[in-house]
């Protein structure tokens, strides 16, 4: 397959031949061979857990291989350490933590290179003038003075790229770079990313995104457990024999999947389970109601900043409120706290699952019980066979690749440390559950997985509110949908109004759909 | 774009950004803010306490302590921690007064140079062995305590300092002030501008920011950690040096508890405990304070130093408390 591609192809600049890594007992890479040609937009594909982001790391340093070599420009390189990698022209930007949050935006940009003026010391001035000015020719505008931690996670995501771009770099990798990114963020990233391209800097982008990796990647190396299972040229690849291919299975089997595994919604009946009345928090949402029914999912659809995270916060008790009131089955909530949230069962799965929820040091059962323990304990004492079949299920459900239950979770994938996540909320068997972006970088098979879950929990009689950045998602998987705007709610979409096309124009303020105007013409205005 | 990408910040933003900066100034100079206020209470409720000679006394107490903790505000800023700055204190003060015989580069250089091999020993641990700083100078508060009890008979002999020129670094001085507290301005000014502009500041910070990304993007994470081992261990045994010298004798005893103040005082002024943020005027602030506090608590007169422990304690709870109020209020 890869022969089609070496007709007068350019040279290659980064290579891997026959690279194998393996952590204790776990092969995550097997005889792997990459190559990465000048120019080229290469999109690294595979499940949680295939070895995207171990390939990655021992491409530029931060693992040495078992075995094989790296290539750099034909001739054999080893990277010591990260920042050899960086001399040689390949900026990353890693899955997890790249940045200080402490830090400034400019203070972060220069980590390490800062300018210095002729006694030697730091020029800050000058570090935030060339900050400044690299951040504009990305159009992007922020106070570089302010701590990187001030900013929202889409805007940190794009002062790490700006970072690892300044850095002359030849060789650019993105390990998941949009999975905590808005749409319109996304859009400002790709802009950058086809800058780079255009001058000739090749780009390894992983994703779980499929929209993305075909608008911006011209040639595909999909991993299946730890091995290459494909390479060549993304437009030879439909979709479909795209995931087939990265799940292992055939491409009949996956068809049948259509685009979203969730199956027929329906609206909830009979008493409201969770109520909520006029919740506002000063400059972030006003006067927001909410009536849940048990067994539905409502969709809350929302463009950036439009409160719908607040929202969710906010019945979850993680964030205090100036005014409004919640219920549950009938009894008032104590806002602000998120023991009495849980109390009443309540639960969030929230947004940024990186910085809050999990516990690297413990283990995956640990993990997933830490919540439910309250539930499976009886006076103090805790049924270890009641933890372990609890965890089994969901490990087993949700597929979390792990060398068994008791591994700790900071060696998972960046999408099975997700998957930990959910089980762990779904483990505490809660009467509401509220969901942020609940399929943010886990994987086609994964995200169908969590899809019909969801859809199951709901006909259990589970009350869940449904928050995605993809549209299709909240479509298809409510029964209705509650559009906020500047932090109210501005309509409800019901029953046959549940369309992309009717949603998009609430997005954007209009009461009804232009019958003549496609959906992708809105979202050319959104 | 940039249009697009402004409401992720909130519609409050400027409103937010005034505030955050105030709360970031409260935190950084919030400890100079409470000694101004304490010095003015003091003088008019007090009498004795705006002398000349008062305020000589209370920098010469503080300069000593000080110094420890400019190399402590170093290791705190990367997220580390060193007991072991009490003992070394007194180690140093012993070796100058051993090294007296030499005259006073015998009573500098001895203690710089033994010191600092410990802080070098610590250093090699915690940073290339990857050990856990709490339990390296923990480690390094008990051996080097015991060191000193080896080379003093079990504490029973005090070495004195006979050589004149030594006693001169300690009493003498300049501009009425002490020699050890002009030293101890000196080290904080190279300290300061070090760790605004340095080469290895934003590194230091860095560490203490997020140790993982410090990493990841390829800053010489082992040799800062390192470094401020060494850094703490110099300061510590030059200011056990000074207070020999002033002492006119080295003391196996002093600097029990030595290291909680200078943690104590560190963060009073304003540096976070887990690193990543802070400065020396800061620290600065939080020794004086700390001299202060229980300079007021004697001019009282009736009251004992158990009171002044109690005092201090509820001090630092308070500042704590004020901090971490702070940093969330800059979050949000
Ligand atoms: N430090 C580690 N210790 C032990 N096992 C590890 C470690 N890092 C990764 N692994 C294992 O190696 C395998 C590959 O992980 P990797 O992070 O490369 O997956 P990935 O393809 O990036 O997945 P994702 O899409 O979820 O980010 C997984 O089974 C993971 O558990
Ligand atoms: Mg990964």
């Amino acid at each position: 397959m890869t022969d089609q591609l070496s007709t007068a192809a350019p040279a290659p600049v980064l290579e891997a031949r026959g690279v194998g890594k393996t952590f204790t007992g776990v092969a995550a890479l097997q005889g792997v061979d990459f190559t990465l040609r000048a120019g080229e937009s290469l999109a690294l594909m595979g499940e949680n857990g295939a070895g995207k982001s171990t390939l990655i790391k021992v491409l530029t340093g931060v693992y040495q291989p078992d075995e094989g070599q790296i290539f750099l420009h034909g001739e054999p390189a080893s990277f010591a350490k990260p920042v050899d990698a960086q001399h040689a022209g390949i900026s990353t930007i890693y899955q997890e933590v790249n940045l200080v949050p402490l830090m400034t935006v400019a203070q972060n940009i220069f980590l390490g290179r800062e300018p210095r003026n002729r006694f030697g010391l730091i020029d800050f001035r000058k570090m935030q003038e060339d900050a400044r000015a690299l951040l504009a020719t990305y159009d992007i505008h922020v106070d570089v003075r302010r701590p990187l931690r001030s900013l929202a996670l889409g805007m940190q995501q794009m002062v790490a790229l700006a970072r690892a771009v300044s850095i002359d770099a030849r060789v650019v990798i993105m390990d998941e770079p949009t999975s905590s990114l808005e749409a319109r963020e996304v859009e400002t990233l790709f802009r950058v990313i086809g800058m780079l391209r255009s001058q000739g800097i090749a780009i390894v982008y992983v994703s779980h995104r499929m929209d993305e990796i075909f608008a911006i990647c011209e040639t595909v190396t999909v991993l299946r457990d730890g091995k290459v299972v494909h390479n060549g040229r993304l437009t030879d690849l439909s979709r479909v024999e795209l995931v087939a291919l990265m799940l292992g299975r055939s491409v009949e089997k996956v068809k049948r999947g259509g685009v979203t595994a969730f199956g027929e919604v329906k609206e909830g009946e009979g008493e409201p389970v969770l109520t909520a009345r006029d919740l506002s928090r000063k400059h972030q949402i006003s006067g927001i109601g909410l009536d849940i029914r048990p067994g539905e999912v409502v969709g809350l659809g929302g463009l950036l900043g439009s409160g719908r995270s607040e929202t969710l916060k906010a019945m979850a008790g993680v964030m205090q409120l100036d005014e409004g009131s919640l219920t549950v089955d009938g009894k008032r909530v104590r806002s602000g706290s998120v023991a009495a949230a849980i109390k009443a069962g309540v639960v969030m799965l929230p947004e940024d699952r990186k910085a809050e929820g999990i516990v690297p040091n413990l283990s995956i059962r640990d993990n997933i019980v830490l919540a439910a323990l309250p539930r499976l304990s009886r006076a103090g004492f805790t049924s270890r066979a009641k933890q372990d079949a609890i965890v089994d299920v969901f490990m087993k459900r949700l597929r979390i690749k792990a060398a068994s239950p008791n591994q700790v979770v900071s060696e998972l994938s960046g999408g099975n440390q997700q998957k930990v996540m959910i089980a762990r909320w779904l483990a505490m068997n809660p009467k509401v559950l509220l969901l942020d972006e609940p399929t943010r970088g886990i994987d086609v098979g994964a995200k169908a997985e969590v899809q019909a879950l969801i859809n199951e929990l709901a006909d259990e009689g589970l009350a869940i509110v449904l928050v995605s950045s993809e549209l299709e998602e909240v479509v298809e998987g409510s029964a209705r949908v509650v559009v906020l705007r500047d932090g109210s709610v501005e309509r409800e979409l019901r029953g046959s109004e549940v369309t992309e096309q009717h949603l998009m124009a609430a997005l954007v303020g209009e009461n009804h759909a232009p019958a003549d105007e496609s959906p992708a013409e809105i979202k050319e205005r959104l | 774009m940039s249009l697009a990408l402004e409401p992720s910040v909130g519609p409050a933003t400027t409103k937010q950004v005034t505030r955050e900066r105030i709360a970031g100034n409260v935190q950084r100079y919030g400890a100079a803010i409470v000694l101004g206020l304490l010095l003015v209470v003091g003088s008019f409720a007090f009498p004795t306490f705006p002398t000349v000679s008062n305020f000589t006394n209370i920098a010469t107490q503080s300069s000593f302590l000080l110094i420890v903790a400019v190399g402590m505000t170093f290791v705190i800023l990367t997220g580390g921690i060193d007991l072991s700055v009490g003992s070394v204190y007194a180690l140093g003060g012993i070796l100058a007064a051993y090294g007296s015989t030499w005259g006073i580069a015998g009573a500098v250089l001895l203690p710089l140079l033994v010191c600092g091999t410990v802080g070098i020993l610590q250093g090699l641990l915690i940073a290339y062995g990857g050990m856990a700083p709490f339990i390296v100078t923990l480690a390094g508060l008990l051996g080097i305590r015991g060191l000193v009890f080896a080379l003093t008979n079990e504490g029973a002999n005090t070495p004195l300092i006979k050589d004149a020129s030594v006693t001169a670094l300690g009493q003498g001085g300049l501009l009425g002030l002490r020699w050890p507290v002009v030293i101890a301005v000196v080290v904080v000014v190279i300290g300061s501008v070090l760790l605004a502009r340095g080469r290895g500041s934003q590194t230091v910070l860095a560490v203490g920011g997020s140790e993982s990304a410090a990493v990841l993007m390829g800053l010489p994470v082992a040799r800062v950690k390192f470094s401020v081992y060494v850094v703490s261990g110099l300061c510590a045994g030059l200011a056990g040096a000074l207070n020999a010298a002033y002492s006119s004798s080295g003391v196996p005893t002093v600097g029990v508890g030595l290291e909680l103040s200078a943690i104590a005082a560190v963060v009073i002024g304003g540096t976070l405990l887990t690193g990543g943020r802070g400065n020396l005027i800061g620290t600065t602030a939080g020794v004086l304070l700390l001299t202060v506090i229980q300079n007021l608590i004697n001019q009282v007169g009736s009251l004992t130093s158990s009171v002044q422990a109690v005092v201090s304690g509820i001090f630092l709870a308070v500042v704590v408390i004020i901090q971490t109020v702070l940093s969330r209020t800059q979050r949000l």
